[in-house]
């Protein structure tokens, strides 16, 4: 819901706006201080410009008094009520979803990162920690986005460019994100998945990130008891965003080390057969594409054959789609949906800035739906997942700067490409070998000839000695549901190109403990 | 690229693709008049210049008062925002995901939570989960203390969007603890009980009570006595309490509010695994684009989950930060907690005089940004259809949107929520000369 700016009693008497330069960030110079202060400072600027469209004049002020000082209260503890008489004596209960949340982190994923979190690798004040290869987080370009956001925000101080460039800002914000944003992102997604296709940002709804975008659509296409169909390997995190609380379920489509893990139309079929069997109504086929954790691209001709022989849904999660650095293209589901065809209702976007843009503290995702309905949905739903204001007003400006938005991309693909090479030579060497991949953060690596029992007992042996002894975390393949053992993703953007022979000497370690005897 | 041709399509896919029960249901119930008449509002907004004559929009709890309070702060604190603290550098910012939220973050609204209370509570920092807004802080609390089917007593009259937020997805009923004018529409123990007993009468197991505290849409506090009462009766069928905060600060005096951390630091802590406590920066800073909602928990297995639940909703690092610094200012936090609550009482007083001049009464409130308006004597029945009607009438003819008491699931019918602080103090004028002009002329009619 929009509103019209209040009426005129809420410009301010003085004509124009009054900038204010912080002169701290300006001369200070230094490039992370720099914009860590300036980018507060243009949230203030915004802050400011949007106070001023919607206050109203200021009453006569009663002269501020204090409140009462803060007295030291002792802290309240929980201790369990066993006083009174006839209370009860157990204790509360949580819902049986939450129980199910509370023991969530029992997959290695999140005992990795978990881990890391603790114990993180740092070259001066903690030369021993572990280092992280569990996070698909891109921080090669950051420093890309530094300059560019730092340099808009220099022309907003210096006033060039006028005001910011979004309309007046309603005092009610739209739940799914400002025109204005959507326009951006519009034209953002369209650079980054190689121009092919034109985005319309009337069909897009933000979420604060991918996950509830995923989460949104699961409720939106799915009742309880459903499954959507999943080709395994597939991200961890699929089974909290779309399973956790929506009581959907999730049927792993295997896909194999002969196939080079490539998608099988015969596996497909074959699960959506003995879903129907058990009676499991499947709803859908969630794909990545880029794949997470192989880094390949999918023929989204063959998948949206199957979905229209079936009448289901497909969610494509493209959220590495400007993360391509290999020899095949990436081809977005929107390209080859026809806007004339009646099956397009049936095609859903999942997109966002987390991965193509390094900006994952941001919070922003998208769903894009050719799907009325849908959409009118997940605009009421998205209420719970809403994008901020002010993160919207300070990217808008980088997102439409069609030639930085070029030169970035590229760049970025460079040196995913470079960091891709290095890593993937660097295991060979060690005697490791990896899938051939295309996009994403991450290699895929077969580790199964150092696994013993081959199993998943093994591969979870040789995933701890990893993270215990080596002091690196990957993720095992079981964790992403893959049916092969010993498979482990490697995700190389969050290294330094120094830190990649310490990775492999450690690496090597344990490589020696295992390797079979000859 | 190669264009390669499409299969035909088989008669399954030309069939109508269908979306699941949650997507098509209006459990929202946002098909409630509460919302139409935002629709109304959309289409012929007023504007004191351009649109005189237009719909004022009195719908829509927002605080606008201490706007200025905020300017100032920046204008003082441009040349250095980053003052209070450690600054992240932009890489830690852009990189940080974590759903346990900024530390400098969740300490700077600890801060500002207890000096709301004037110091009469403590909140430790590790007990705060961060959301995008009060919304989805309510919501998550529901998915963790309730299952599909579930129920939460709520007193009536309630805020119209807990029908969404605590229902739609969850799948949880929401049974109403009826409250009524005969005792200014405080909990009553028999309220309470007869609450329950419903429940387990339609074989619904009731999880939690949830109580809005300042109410919404009464605008009034909620006495000591009453949250004593409700604890004891959350604490002897075993059941959890949320308590929505989210108006505290908008409290017209300090000392009338009454938190539940207060009550129960008072008890040294009994039951208080059993309390939640909601709050939201959307209200009382005025920053609803924002996005900014916690939960509080005195429940260690509540926080944990609710912070791995928070994944779907967290707040943008750049807004956490930003935030941290503003509310770690004491001195500003201090001065705007007292002058926004100064602000609003007035605006209090100028909208109810003016009603009791014109013949209305309000019900006699503390807190919040609106009124509670009881306009049954102007009903020719006291029925939903007529307080319908009456509704009609004003968003059509007097041209105001306000909130008929249905919405709110309001037992009596003829009482409206008006609110008064999301638009100039000229503007409130015209409102209140409409209302005063609409009364006279039914008055006249009788």
């Amino acid at each position: 819901m929009t509103q019209t700016p209040p009426n005129d009693e809420s410009r301010p008497t003085r004509t124009g706006m009054r900038l204010i330069v912080p002169l701290q960030g300006v001369v200070q110079g230094r490039g992370g201080i720099l914009l860590g202060s300036l980018i507060p400072c243009a949230l203030f600027y915004f802050l400011q410009f949007y106070l001023k469209r919607n206050r109203s004049p200021p009453p006569p002020n009663p002269p501020p008094s204090r409140s009462a000082s803060s007295s030291d209260l002792p802290r309240s503890s929980s201790r369990p009520n066993l006083l009174s008489r006839g209370a009860s004596n157990g204790r509360v209960q949580l819902s049986a979803r939450a129980n199910h949340v509370a023991k969530a982190n029992e997959s290695p994923y999140y005992i990795g990162l978990d881990r890391v979190r603790e114990d993180a690798y740092d070259e001066l004040t903690n030369p021993d920690g572990v280092i992280q290869l569990g996070l698909a987080e891109n921080r090669l370009s950051l420093d890309l986005i530094e300059e560019r956001l730092s340099k808009n925000l220099a022309d907003l101080m210096s006033g060039a460019g006028g005001p910011p460039g979004l309309r007046g800002i309603a005092t009610y914000q739209p739940f799914d994100g400002l025109l204005e944003f959507k326009m951006a992102m519009a034209d953002f997604m369209t650079e980054a998945m190689g121009n092919e296709v034109s985005f319309d940002p009337l069909k897009m709804v933000l979420t604060s990130g991918g996950t509830p975008a995923l989460e949104i659509l699961s409720f939106c296409l799915a009742d309880p008891g459903n499954a959507f169909l999943v080709p395994a390997p597939y991200y961890p995190g699929f089974d909290r965003d779309l399973k956790w609380r929506t009581g959907v379920e999730l049927i792993p489509v295997h896909c194999r080390s002969c196939d080079n893990f490539a998608l099988s139309t015969t596996a497909l079929e074959q699960a959506f057969n003995q879903a129907r069997k058990r009676g499991q109504k499947v709803r859908g086929i969630l794909i990545s594409n880029p794949s997470n954790p192989v880094g390949n691209m999918l023929n989204p001709y063959d998948i949206l054959d199957f979905a229209r022989e079936r009448n289901i849904h497909i969610i494509s999660d493209e959220i590495f789609a400007g993360s391509t650095y290999g020899n095949e293209k990436f081809v977005s589901m929107a390209e080859i949906v026809d806007s004339e065809d009646a099956f397009k209702d049936r095609v859903h976007i999942v997109y966002g800035l987390s991965k193509d843009l390094c900006i994952p503290g941001f919070r922003v995702g998208v769903i894009y739906s050719f799907n009325e309905n849908v959409l009118k949905a997940s605009k009421k739903l998205t209420r719970f997942s809403s994008v901020s204001t002010p993160t919207q007003q300070i990217l808008a400006p980088m997102l439409s700067d069609k030639r930085f938005i070029q030169e970035y991309i590229n760049t970025n693909r460079q040196r995913i490409r470079s960091m891709y090479d290095l890593v993937v030579s660097g295991l060979k060497e060690l005697g490791l070998e990896c899938t051939e991949s295309s996009g994403g953060l991450y290699c895929w690596v077969d580790m199964s000839k150092l696994i013993s029992p081959y199993n998943e007992k093994g591969e979870l042996d040789l995933w701890d000695k990893l993270l215990n002894t080596a002091k690196i975390n990957v993720t095992p393949g079981s964790a992403c549901h893959c049916i092969e053992p010993g498979w482990f993703r490697f995700c190389f953007t969050t290294l330094r190109v120094n830190e990649v022979p310490l990775v492999m000497e450690r690496i090597r370690k344990v490589v020696e403990i295992c390797k079979p005897s000859v | 690229m190669a264009i390669k041709p499409l299969t035909q399509p088989s008669s399954a896919s030309s069939a109508a693709i269908s979306l699941s029960k949650i997507a098509v249901s209006n459990t929202h119930g946002e098909d409630s008049p509460y919302f139409a008449g935002w629709k109304a509002y959309d289409e012929n907004p007023y504007d004191e210049s351009s649109n005189p004559s237009g719909v004022i929009q009195m719908g829509l709890a927002e605080n606008q008062v201490s706007f200025d309070l905020l300017e100032k702060y920046l204008e003082k604190n441009s040349s250095d925002p980053t003052s209070s603290g450690r600054v992240s550098s932009f890489r830690e910012n852009a990189l940080f995901q974590d759903y346990h939220g900024l530390l400098s973050f969740r300490k700077a609204m600890a801060s500002f939570m207890e000096q709301i209370r004037g110091g009469r509570a403590k909140f430790d920092p590790e007990r705060i989960v961060i959301t995008a807004g009060a919304t989805a802080a309510n919501e998550l609390l529901t998915f963790i203390l309730a299952d599909p089917g579930d129920a939460l007593l709520v007193p009536t009259p309630y805020y119209p969007g807990f029908d969404r937020d605590l229902r739609w997805r969850t799948g949880v009923h929401i049974v109403p603890i009826h409250c009524d004018s005969s005792n200014a529409f405080e909990i009553t123990p028999s309220a309470l009980d007869s609450a329950y007993s419903d429940a387990e009468s339609r074989g619904l197991r009731v999880r939690g009570v949830l109580i809005t505290n300042p109410s919404n849409p009464l605008g009034a506090t909620v006495k000591r006595a009453v949250l004593e009462h409700v604890l004891d009766f959350g604490a002897l069928k075993n059941i959890h309490l949320v308590s929505d905060e989210i108006y505290s600060g908008s409290a017209f005096s300090d000392r009338e509010f009454v938190s539940i951390a207060e009550v129960l630091e008072a008890r040294g802590g009994r039951g208080s695994e059993r309390c939640h406590i909601v709050y939201s920066l959307s209200k009382d800073l005025g920053l609803p684009g924002f996005r900014v909602g916690t939960i509080y928990s005195y429940n260690d297995a509540v926080v944990t989950t609710a912070r791995r639940m928070s994944s779907f909703t967290l707040i943008s690092s750049q807004t956490q930060q930003l935030l941290a610094t503003m509310l770690s200012d004491e001195e500003f936090t201090a001065g705007y907690i007292e002058t926004n609550r100064e602000r609003l009482r007035r605006r209090y007083r100028m909208i109810v005089d003016e009603l009791g001049r014109a013949g209305i009464e309000c019900l006699k409130g503390n807190a919040g940004l609106f009124c509670w308006m009881n306009l049954s004597p102007f009903l020719k029945d006291e029925t939903v259809e007529e307080e319908l009607a009456l509704w009609e009438c004003i968003l059509r003819e007097v041209k105001l949107n306000i909130s008929p008491g249905v919405s709110c699931h309001c037992a009596e019918p003829g009482w409206f929520r008006v609110c008064f602080a999301n638009m100039s103090e000229q503007t409130l004028q015209v409102a209140l000369a409409r209302i005063h002009d609409f009364v006279e002329r039914r008055r006249g009619n009788q």
